[in-house]
């Protein structure tokens, strides 16, 4: 063994260096910063809690079914709706025109985006455009479309088509121009061709903002259906729901509010799964 | 015109400027680079190593030559940081712009080349900073490059993990014999690695050492120690102070 005695300090270390001396040396818990992860479900909360109180205030007569229906009694109501078939083909017009114009709104988006996103022209030609079009309010556009196309469906879908393009359109152009210049640079001495620098560099570096956008798109080609199934026709949630604001029936309009809420949850939940999919990589992180 | 080219150079550079506004950063750096020689590129921070070494790599569109600049066609860059893209398993991040049918299986040679024969098929950001860089230099050399340079590339790397590097750099740069600029501030990785120190100061090469000991190196090489004290010196760092 060497001879510490020399050195006194050195001595003394070695012999207070014991196993399970740094565990003592930490002096409490380390502070937490940020918010720890939710278990599963928990996130459900806040709704049930909702849920709950609003049940609580229908039944104690603080809310009057005249002002809101109790959830309760709009189950009740929504089920009935369905065993008698009244429901399905409403359900089916709106999910028809919310879909269509979202594949239009989604297809077009991302195109532009890429025009936008990869070329000089492109990104002339098109992102001043766009940014309008952002400024300018869907509903503002209903008087107009309805002279080019009338008060159909046409009308309809394109006016959800529009809104839905906006943030699919922008997300995933920013996507786009915020790629790594890292990555730019490896790509040149790589000597990638630029087609392959788009198919394996600039895509999948862009796929996290194409899905933040996507899942925005999904929730938003519900919201402008309520307004224009106002307009001409007798199929549709938002017909329904209309309708029962003139006979008083609070009981569907919050039939019509739950399916809403169901349909955002459910199709936020789909795309999060395939987001979760197509982004595997990011999972592994400290796998 | 200048008629200086020899078929033994693998880089030959002359009169290489390079300005950002109104400071200069590269004067006239004019420098030649025989085939298979290792050249370590040392300077302080700031004194244009990476900008000189981004200008041999072809990615500074701004750098001016008012002569020749000739370098290999098949020239590859090691970054400091391993630049895998995340979105690709790291056999992919190898083969990635190869368009040779065989890329695949000498991926996978050249990945048991650097010890990591059995991560061929897992998401880069899985790897630790060491295994990262290993990746990257397999996939640098897997190119059989004639000219390979490095933007200290072990800069990241804790003190255990770049000496193991610096072992496999030069076994596998003594297979194939390319052309290296390692760019670095560590007088000691320079020392021990290279056949030629570069010193670059206030965008000049201001000093050019011919490193001709055999390997393997020690570091307590008489030599070495002696060229060692010259290089910190003339970097102004102070010694026999610890």
């Amino acid at each position: 063994m060497t001879d510490y005695t020399s050195y006194p300090y050195l001595a003394a270390r070695l012999q207070r260096a014991q196993p399970g001396d740094d565990q003592q040396a930490r002096t409490g818990k380390a502070v937490r910063l940020t918010p720890g992860r939710l278990p599963a479900g928990a996130r459900l909360i806040g709704p049930l809690l909702l849920l709950f109180v609003w049940e609580a205030a229908s039944r104690l007569g603080i809310l009057s079914a005249y002002t809101l229906t109790a959830p309760s009694t709009a189950v009740v109501t929504g089920y009935e709706m369905l065993a008698d078939g009244m429901l399905l083909p409403h359900l089916m017009a709106s999910a028809g025109r919310a879909y269509a114009g979202l594949f239009l709104g989604v297809t077009v988006g991302v195109l532009l985006a890429l025009l936008s996103g990869l070329t000089r022209s492109g990104e002339a030609l098109i992102d001043g455009v766009v940014q309008i079009k952002r400024a300018v309010p869907t509903l503002a556009l209903v008087p107009l479309v309805i002279i080019w196309l009338g008060i159909g469906e046409a009308m309809k879908i394109f006016l959800i088509f529009t809104a839905v393009l906006v943030p699919v359109y922008i997300n995933t152009h920013a996507a786009l121009r915020g790629i790594d210049i890292g990555h730019v640079e490896l790509a040149r001495t790589l000597g990638l061709t630029r087609g392959e620098f788009i198919r394996k560099v600039a895509l999948p570096g862009a796929l996290p903002g194409f899905f933040v956008s996507l899942r925005l798109a999904v929730t938003l080609c519900w919201t402008a259906l309520v307004v224009l199934e106002l307009i001409n026709t007798q199929t549709g949630i938002g017909y329904l729901m209309n309708r029962a604001r003139d006979w008083g029936q609070t009981d569907v309009i919050v039939v019509g509010i739950f399916i809403y809420a169901i349909l955002g949850l459910v199709s936020d939940t789909v795309v999060r799964l395939i987001e979760a999919r197509a982004l595997a990589y990011r999972r592994a992180l400290g796998a | 015109m200048n008629v200086h080219t020899s078929s033994f150079s693998s880089v030959s550079l002359r009169n290489l400027s390079r300005g950002f506004g109104d400071k200069t950063i590269l004067k006239d750096i004019t420098l030649e680079i025989p085939k298979g020689q290792f050249v370590a590129l040392l300077g302080e921070s700031g004194s244009g190593k990476t900008t000189l070494l981004r200008a041999l790599a072809g990615l500074d569109d701004d750098a001016v030559t008012e002569g020749e600049f000739r370098r290999p066609d098949n020239t590859s860059v090691l970054f400091q940081d391993a630049r895998l893209l995340p979105w690709m398993s790291v056999i992919d991040n190898l083969t990635l712009g190869l368009r040779r049918s065989d890329a695949k299986a000498t991926a996978r040679t050249m990945l048991e080349a650097v010890g990591l024969g059995d991560k061929a098929d897992v998401w880069p950001s899985t790897l630790s900073g060491g295994q990262k860089q290993r990746a990257a230099l397999a996939r640098s050399l897997l190119r059989r490059p004639e000219l390979l340079l490095a933007d200290e590339p072990f800069g990241a790397l804790d003190a255990l993990t770049r000496i193991r590097m610096h072992g496999l750099l030069f076994h596998l740069v003594e297979q194939t014999k390319p052309a290296v600029v390692l760019v670095t501030h560590d007088v000691d990785e320079a020392l021990l690695l290279s056949d030629r120190i570069l010193v670059l100061r206030d965008g000049r090469i201001a000093e050019d050492h011919q490193v001709d000991l055999p390997h393997p190196r020690s570091p307590g090489h008489p030599v070495l120690m002696e060229l060692r004290r010259m290089l910190l010196t003339s970097f102004g760092v102070e010694q026999n102070l610890i």
